[in-house]
């Protein structure tokens, strides 16, 4: 591996003598974006405050661009790593720019006093998370959201090399939570900003991750690439979902499906059904739905909420088998909803069941 | 927002305020010199510094009225600095080296070491006085460690602090009941708290020993100002927390324990002044706050030192009776605006 700067080698991490997490070894290069993910109480978090210092390390090591961590001075630690942490300051009478230049004091001088470049480095990283307009608001009367975001330009502030964030997106709204994830990216590719950190969002830490670990049963269970993370069921298995499901292609949530014999039949296509089907589950009706070729859009929500999806190959048309099957559903389902026009309907190889699907032209959505 | 101010602003606040503190310090300086029991005309003072004057008023001038309006600047700096010290410490805003017992610790084991000095027939040098009012100090502040990590809870934290002061003060309350009579009255008023008595020795080994605190705490303002984002996000910019601690606890108790060494506890002084700055200056900026406080701190014990003076003159009241009426509504303030801005 070249250019590794944050190893772990059979770290064991924990509260105490106990330990949670055995035998952690991952291994970041400069410039990543690495991810944990697991269920709450994994251990992420327990992880990261390892890595910074906060807690002793049980057994194993860590280096930091090739220095073992509990060697390198408090100073200079510093000076390399930042950390937005899931603990809630309240500061009193500090403003956001208050705070944000206390990521300036390994920097500073004795007294801390801020000079022209230190200043302008902290007027830099406001402007680049958005938080200029709140500089001289009290740090207490702000919201949440708007508090995480001050944190995060402190940690920016400092001007690490290594940016270690607990759950950095907890608090903000999806703008800020894309525009957090993005001013990573940008850390990372312009500065070379190594970026280790928590997410809850697994939708979102495939999109941004370099690499993905996968804390749970006490143990990095996976390491690696999001490629080779998000493969069959394995987040089901990672979170111990039971209930709803998770799309590891689209990185798409359903609730669980409404089962029992079907009431109404959906024929659906092209993306026309997907929303009807989660009306449906709203309304905790069971249905069944078809013909659907497997790369239809409607295809993935039909599968997560459908109780039965009569379905042909991606690039088919419904074939004798399948237009039979359709057909002995219409007979036994109460309502017949078709989302598809009779061009569509054609189109589909349903041209037999036209005159069953009580189409009024033209058909509305 | 109406108090939101911008940076410019804060500074000339910052400016104006440092200027008033100034100017009532050495306002209220002369006051407390030339204002007294004993009628003294403003030329009777200025004919004591030339040398002509009375020998009696230059007696109570420049051994009563002077050390007195010193100790009472620099004890009432100590004081609201230790509670600067220990809000800082706990995060708590009514955290003060009174309510959390360390007063009453050090006035306890001075009260011991009295009874058997005087018992002795030894005659205690300040000295020795700080050291024991230092090592009671340290005792207290031991128990409200340990109750600190035992009990969650702000309010919690400062009961357990005002029980620990009153066990104390308990003790010291009975061993002063058995002490020698002869030197009960002595020892009565002093556990009361005043500033009268104070000599210039007193005043000489007080000024070194605050100044040298005072110093260590204003260098200590940058891990001040980390620590307020609370102990993780310091240890990260690179405080080593426990030695912070550790001083913030020696410097403190220290700072306190002169005060009680020869003032007596004296309640309300070390809550109300760090707020009262606070609301002045508009900030928490340790580098402001640890000058400012000080100040602040002189020219409150100034300010309630000659109301204990002179408002029943010539019967004199405890400094903590004053500092109390005009400390006590200052918390019940904080406690009130803490509670509007949560809701």
């Amino acid at each position: 591996m070249s250019n590794v700067f944050l190893k772990t080698s059979s770290l064991s991490v924990g509260y105490g003598e106990k330990v949670i997490i055995e035998n952690v070894d991952i291994n970041i290069e400069k410039g990543q974006i690495v991810t944990l993910i697991g269920p709450n109480g994994a251990g992420k978090s327990t992880i990261l405050k390892t890595i910074i210092g906060q807690l002793p390390a049980i057994s194993g090591s860590a280096e930091l661009d090739g220095e073992p961590l509990d060697t390198i001075p408090r100073k200079e630690f510093a000076k390399k790593v930042s950390v937005l942490l899931t603990d809630r300051p309240n500061p009193e009478l500090m403003t956001c720019e208050d705070v944000v230049a206390m990521g300036r004091y390994p920097h500073t001088g004795a007294l801390g006093i801020l000079n022209d470049d230190d200043q302008r480095i902290v007027d830099e990283a406001m402007d680049l998370i958005h938080v200029t307009e709140l500089r001289d608001r009290d740090y207490m009367a702000i919201s949440d959201g708007q508090r995480q975001r001050v944190m995060l330009a402190r940690a920016i502030c400092q001007e690490p090399e290594l940016m270690i964030l607990d759950e950095p997106t907890s608090f903000l709204d999806i703008r800020y939570k894309l525009e957090l994830l993005s001013t990573l990216q940008d850390l990372a590719r312009s500065k070379g900003m190594t970026v280790l950190m928590s997410l809850h969002e697994i939708d979102l830490a495939e999109r941004v991750s370099d690499k993905i670990a996968c804390i749970g049963n006490g143990k990095v269970d996976r390491f690696g690439p999001p490629e080779e993370i998000f493969t069959g069921d394995y987040i089901k298995q990672l979170y111990g979902l039971t209930v709803g499901s998770y799309d590891e292609v689209l990185g798409r949530v359903e609730l669980p499906a409404i089962t029992g014999k079907p009431q109404y039949f959906v024929t659906a296509g092209n993306g026309t059904g997907t929303r009807l089907f989660r009306s449906l589950q709203r309304l905790g009706i069971p249905f069944a739905t078809g013909v659907l070729a497997e790369n239809d859009l409607d295809y993935p929500v039909a599968c997560s909420l459908a109780s039965e999806v009569v379905s042909v190959p991606a690039f088919h048309k419904a074939d004798e088998a399948s237009i039979a099957r359709v057909s002995k559903l219409l007979d036994e389902c109460p309502t017949i909803v078709c989302t598809l026009n009779r061009e569509q309907l054609e189109e589909n190889g349903l041209s037999s069941l036209i005159e069953r699907m009580n189409l009024e032209e033209p058909s509305e959505q | 927002m109406a108090n939101e101010l911008t940076k410019q602003q804060r500074k000339s606040r910052s400016i104006i305020a440092f200027v008033i503190l100034f100017v009532a310090l050495i306002a209220f300086f002369i006051v407390n010199v030339i204002a007294g029991s004993v009628n003294m005309s403003m030329s009777d003072i200025l004919a004591v510094f030339t040398g002509s004057g009375d020998s009696l008023y230059s007696d109570i001038v420049l051994q009563m009225r002077i050390p007195r309006a010193l100790a009472a600047v620099i004890l009432g700096g100590a004081l609201a600095l230790a509670g600067y010290l220990l809000q800082t410490f706990f995060h708590n805003p009514i955290a003060g080296p009174f309510v959390l017992g360390i007063s009453s610790g050090a006035k306890l084991i001075i009260a011991i070491c009295m009874v058997f000095a005087l018992q002795a027939g030894i005659k205690m040098s300040s000295t020795l006085m700080i050291v024991a009012a230092f090592f009671g100090a340290m005792m207290a502040m031991g128990f409200v460690l340990v109750l600190s990590k035992r009990i969650k809870g702000q309010g919690m934290l400062i009961v357990g602090g005002v029980m620990i002061g009153y066990i104390c003060s308990a003790i010291t309350e009975l061993i002063i009941t058995f002490a020698n009579d002869s030197d009960i009255v002595n020892l009565h008023n002093w556990s009361l708290g005043s500033f009268s008595g104070i000599t210039w020795s007193n005043v000489s080994v007080s000024f070194i020993v605050v100044m040298a605190a005072s110093i260590a705490v204003f260098m200590l303002s940058k891990p001040i100002s980390a620590y307020q984002l609370g102990e993780n996000y310091a240890a990260n910019v690179g405080v080593n927390v426990k030695v912070f601690r550790a001083l913030l606890v020696l410097l403190s108790s220290l700072l306190a324990a002169c005060v009680t060494a020869f003032a007596g506890p004296i309640s309300f002084v070390g809550i109300a002044v760090p707020q009262l700055i606070k609301g002045m200056f508009k900030t928490s900026k340790p580098i402001l706050m640890i000058p400012a406080c000080f100040l602040g701190g002189g020219v409150f014990c100034l300010f309630c030192d000659l109301i204990a003076r002179i408002a029943f003159a010539p019967t004199e009241l405890s400094i903590s009776t004053v500092t109390a009426v005009f400390g006590a509504p200052v918390v019940i303030w904080v406690l009130i605006r803490r509670h509007k801005s949560r809701m």
